[in-house]
């Protein structure tokens, strides 16, 4: 069985280049002269890199800077400061809702991403192994689903929502989000799970197990790598949702990090930019700390799902 | 279930009774794991979706079941110039991020495949801007955008390029191509790498024996690259269409369909309509409006995949 694991702890080829066909360490840019790679290379990539990072870079100084530098450009420079303050952020945390609009967040992702994997897990496994009647065609509808965009469908669920009574309470999100992370998440595990070998099922069965026994303890244990990877980039697309947060939930208390800052940080105040730029970096932070734990998991979910 | 397998121990009964026939019939145990996410997708996705279609022919308010009344939301929407505005802008805004979002990011992706220093951490840095939440990039760009603070114009303006500041979010152009810009920021990652990925599996003996016979590096492109690329270009510039055409979160940051409903995508013009205006019926119709162009959106995708398998000699596996 531990033959098996190295090969499935391979999604990281994408970001190093480790994967057999492609591990061209020299390969043939000895062909290129240094100065040819600087203009062809390097120079494009600097200046596509500059321009993908520059926003971050802007918001975390925006929140660091003291006002009145942020208001005047013309003494000093904008593209620095050296009297940093932490008045931005402090403002936010302790005088505005901001620590429970993250609580709020963290706890609508995390409860909406655990029904949502175990949702895929049972599904995923029944499309890939039962092979019941009109598996394909579950398959194929789970994946139609993921082509719905949440844009056509919150002003019907919003009367849904209304209907169950689930208006304004963190449920109305935790049980309308799995409808766009199950799609996603059930075709991330199929892949997942048809490369794990079918023979340790069948002794499995011969052995006797139930399918849930197998399920259990064979089957996931061996997709640990697919559901680091589904759990990470449902937890992200849920911290990212907006358009049913807007939608399904209005006291100020219960709104998530995205619809609080967009609707509670934006008054007339002219001095609003710092508090708004802490508020958006300290929203961003919590994914950026997970991505960098796990970016090759990351980008294994990110192809995994539009290779399958 | 789990306590079924305690009765290993003891000698299982030669009797097949019909319960033990059902318990291990495939058919019967997949329905009960198909089960929770039949029940998710049915209630909050297929439900939702056809009552969409329904309330798109009622004159549904907020707090008040409409009556049907036939094509009227339509037949008034077919005269509204706003209507057809946001059509207008959300086609620009779809043809012209997603055809730069593939420029910009299939040669972000043959640039990423070169062999460099710090390979690994330079691809992780990329997906950055894809990683943090668009509503949280798009007020970023709000500030740099901002009428009397821009950064982009404080920069111009030294460099002696113009004399005024840009007005990015307040003329309805600007405005427009200021959305794109972002849009096309926050997109260049998930194409680049997802390509990058697609360009991996391309094996290297192709381009040194392209090499050996002599073909410049336009040719290797063109008749190496471009080729075996073409079925994850289908999958991923679906997506991305798809993704781009129903976008709201961006636009409502930004200008919130303004100036003068000048930058309304559908997406946000049905939320205007629907969630601020009451106007239920009406928004449902915006929305089902944009139902044909994902279809034809679907059918690419379909098409896309269909030519895959039938590249590589897959079955339907």
């Amino acid at each position: 069985m531990t033959d098996i694991l190295p090969k499935l702890a391979a999604p990281g080829a994408v970001l190093s280049g480790s994967s057999p066909n492609t591990d061209t360490r020299e390969g043939m840019s000895y062909l290129e002269t240094l100065p040819r790679r600087l203009v062809t290379l390097y120079l494009p990539l600097g200046i596509i890199l500059l321009v993908l990072l520059f926003p971050f870079y802007w918001m975390v100084l925006t929140a660091i800077k003291p006002d009145e530098q942020l208001l005047d450009m013309e003494r000093v420079s904008p593209f620095w400061t050296w009297t940093p303050t932490l008045k931005h952020i402090n403002k936010l945390l302790f005088e505005t809702q901001y620590p429970r609009w993250l609580w709020n967040t963290m706890f609508i992702a995390v409860a909406a991403t655990f029904l949502s994997i175990a949702a895929s897990v049972l599904s995923a496994y029944a499309i890939v192994r039962l092979r019941f009647r009109g598996a394909a065609y579950a398959g194929s509808l789970i994946f139609l689903a993921y082509l719905v965009p949440p844009s056509i469908l919150f002003i019907p669920l919003s009367s849904v929502v209304f209907q169950y009574g689930l208006f304004d309470t963190p449920f109305a999100l935790i049980l309308t989000y799995p409808t766009i992370l199950i799609p996603f998440s059930t075709w991330l595990l199929m892949g997942y799970f048809k490369t794990i070998p079918f023979e340790l099922e069948e002794c499995a069965l011969i052995d006797g197990a139930s399918r849930w026994q197998i399920l259990i303890k064979i089957i996931l244990p061996l997709a640990i790598p697919g559901l680091i990877s589904a759990f990470i980039f449902c937890f992200t697309l849920c911290w990212n949702e907006f358009i049913y947060a807007l939608t399904f939930l209005s006291t100020t208390q219960n709104k998530t990090v995205p619809v609080a800052i967009v609707n509670e940080f934006v008054d007339g105040d002219i001095y609003r930019w710092g508090s708004l730029m802490a508020g958006a970096l300290v929203g961003s932070l919590p994914l950026v700390i997970l991505y960098a734990f796990f970016v090759e998991h990351y980008v294994s979910a990110m192809t995994g799902a539009v290779k399958e | 279930m789990t306590d079924l397998s305690l009765s290993a121990t003891t000698p299982p009964p030669r009797t097949v009774t019909s319960w033990g026939r059902l318990k291990v019939n495939r058919n019967w145990i997949a329905m009960w794991f198909m089960l929770p996410t039949a029940a998710f997708l049915i209630l909050f996705l297929a439900y939702p979706l056809g009552l969409g279609v329904w309330l798109s022919f009622t004159d549904a308010r907020i707090g008040r079941s409409g009556v049907f009344i036939g094509l009227e939301n339509y037949d008034w929407l077919s005269d509204d110039s706003v209507f057809w505005l946001s059509v207008f802008n959300t086609l620009l805004y779809t043809v012209v991020a997603s055809a730069v979002k593939f420029g910009v990011g299939l040669y972000l992706a043959l640039l990423l495949n070169q062999n460099m220093p710090f390979k690994a951490i330079i691809r992780a840095v990329v997906l950055i801007p894809f990683i943090v939440p668009t509503v949280l990039s798009a007020i970023a760009f709000w500030w740099i955008y901002d009428a009397q603070f821009s950064i982009v114009s404080w920069s111009l303006r030294h460099m002696g390029l113009i004399h005024a500041n840009i007005n990015f979010l307040g003329d309805s152009w600007n405005a427009r191509w200021s959305a794109i810009f972002a849009n096309i920021w926050r997109g260049i990652p998930f194409v680049a790498i997802t390509l990058l990925a697609g360009l991996q599996t391309v094996s290297p003996s192709l381009y040194e024996a392209a090499t050996i016979d002599g073909a410049s590096k336009w040719q290797i492109f063109r008749h190496i690259t471009f080729p075996l690329l073409t079925p994850i270009i289908a999958v991923v510039m679906t997506f991305s269409v798809l993704f781009t055409f129903t976008d709201f979160q961006l636009i409502w940051v930004l200008t919130r369909g303004g100036p003068v409903n000048a930058t309304h995508l559908m997406a946000t013009l049905s939320y205007q309509r629907a969630i601020i205006g009451g106007h239920l019926g009406e928004g449902a119709a915006i929305s089902t409006a944009m139902i044909p162009f994902l279809l034809a959106a679907i059918l690419l995708s379909w098409f896309g995949l269909q030519r895959r398998k039938w590249q590589q000699g897959e079955s339907n596996d």
